[in-house]
């Protein structure tokens, strides 16, 4: 038994449990947003007295702030007992792809090239991750949610500013994956 | 105790994003790159049982545990702030291979550097409201 959840999850049994997640959460009397954690932790930290974007009862959040302290406990769990510590099984496209803007073949779930402590500590690496993440929370806000608000929960309620926001997703992705990232790497 | 579902279902969605690998990079540029059907697979998975199950809530007027009824708000009206917004969001996505739940997933993994872009993903939460009066929505 172990073994056989120790090997990666195929995709729809993923996607049957992201469903299922989104439904509890609803069944609980909240909603599945995880985009909206950010900004319950900039009025936590008090951004509310600068900003009034931030100024509301965020302890009404708390329950969502639960549900992130969960997901990293999550990845903990996965790596220390669910992983049969195999690289992820991309497409041999992908890796020759990958391989011209000098990222290796996974020999993990990351590469070592963006993500290992060397690479932190040089200018470009922590710049390649600080204006990655700073693009995404800025247009996580933007948009009005993340994947899991407009992508999940939004398409899943037929909502069309979702189908919108997911074209975005995508403009911006492809943009990034050909144009901007074979300058950059 | 009311918080502990939260917990325990946070834990379950970790899990999912570590075993299905959509936590890492290689799988978000394998997506953007259309050269597998596994991340199509898992989000369209997800959007057709979950486009299901809402409908149904609709149609029974399915009540929450806490026996209120159980509402869906219509998303504002508007193409520029999802197109614009989601375009910025994509642009980062592709460049550090994580939405926002992966983040943190990526930081209980062991992914230490990730720790890096969650605290500029908050940045990027706060900079957006400071100056959201001057954008375009």
């Amino acid at each position: 038994m172990l073994e056989f959840i120790q090997q990666p999850w195929t995709w729809w049994v993923s996607g049957a449990l992201i469903a299922a997640i989104m439904f509890l959460l609803i069944f609980f009397g909240q909603s599945f947003g995880f985009s909206a954690n950010l900004r319950t932790i900039c009025s936590a930290a008090g951004g509310g007295k600068f900003v009034k974007f931030f100024d509301f009862n965020w302890r009404s959040q708390i329950w969502n702030l639960v549900f992130l302290l969960g997901a990293i406990l999550g990845g903990f769990i996965s790596s220390q007992f669910l992983s049969d510590g195999n690289p992820v099984q991309i497409s041999e496209n992908t890796i020759s792809d990958l391989a011209k803007l000098g990222i290796s073949a996974p020999t993990s779930a990351q590469p070592d090239e963006l993500f290992s402590i060397e690479s932190l500590f040089t200018l470009k690496g922590f710049l390649i991750l600080a204006i990655g993440g700073l693009l995404v929370g800025f247009g996580a806000r933007y948009a009005g949610g993340c994947t899991s608000g407009h992508a999940i929960s939004g398409l899943s309620d037929l909502q069309l500013p979702s189908l919108i926001a997911v074209i975005g997703f995508f403009i911006g992705g492809l943009l990034m994956t050909f144009v901007l990232l074979p300058l950059i790497l | 105790m009311k918080l502990l579902k939260f917990l325990l279902l946070g834990t379950l969605f970790g899990i999912v994003m570590a075993k299905s690998e959509a936590f890492s990079w290689f799988r978000i540029q394998e997506m953007f790159r259309f050269q597998a059907f596994h991340m199509y697979g898992i989000i369209g998975t997800a959007v057709i049982l979950g486009a299901i199950g809402v409908a149904l809530i609709k149609k029974y007027k399915l009540r929450d545990v806490k026996g209120n009824p159980i509402l869906f708000y219509p998303k504002d009206k508007s193409t520029m702030r999802y197109l614009i917004g989601g375009t910025i969001f994509g642009l980062g996505w592709a460049l550090s291979g994580a939405c926002p739940g992966p983040m943190v997933v990526n930081i209980g993994y062991g992914y230490i550097a990730m720790i890096v872009v969650f605290l500029f993903a908050i940045i990027g939460t706060y900079l957006y409201g400071a100056i959201k009066d001057k954008l375009p929505h």
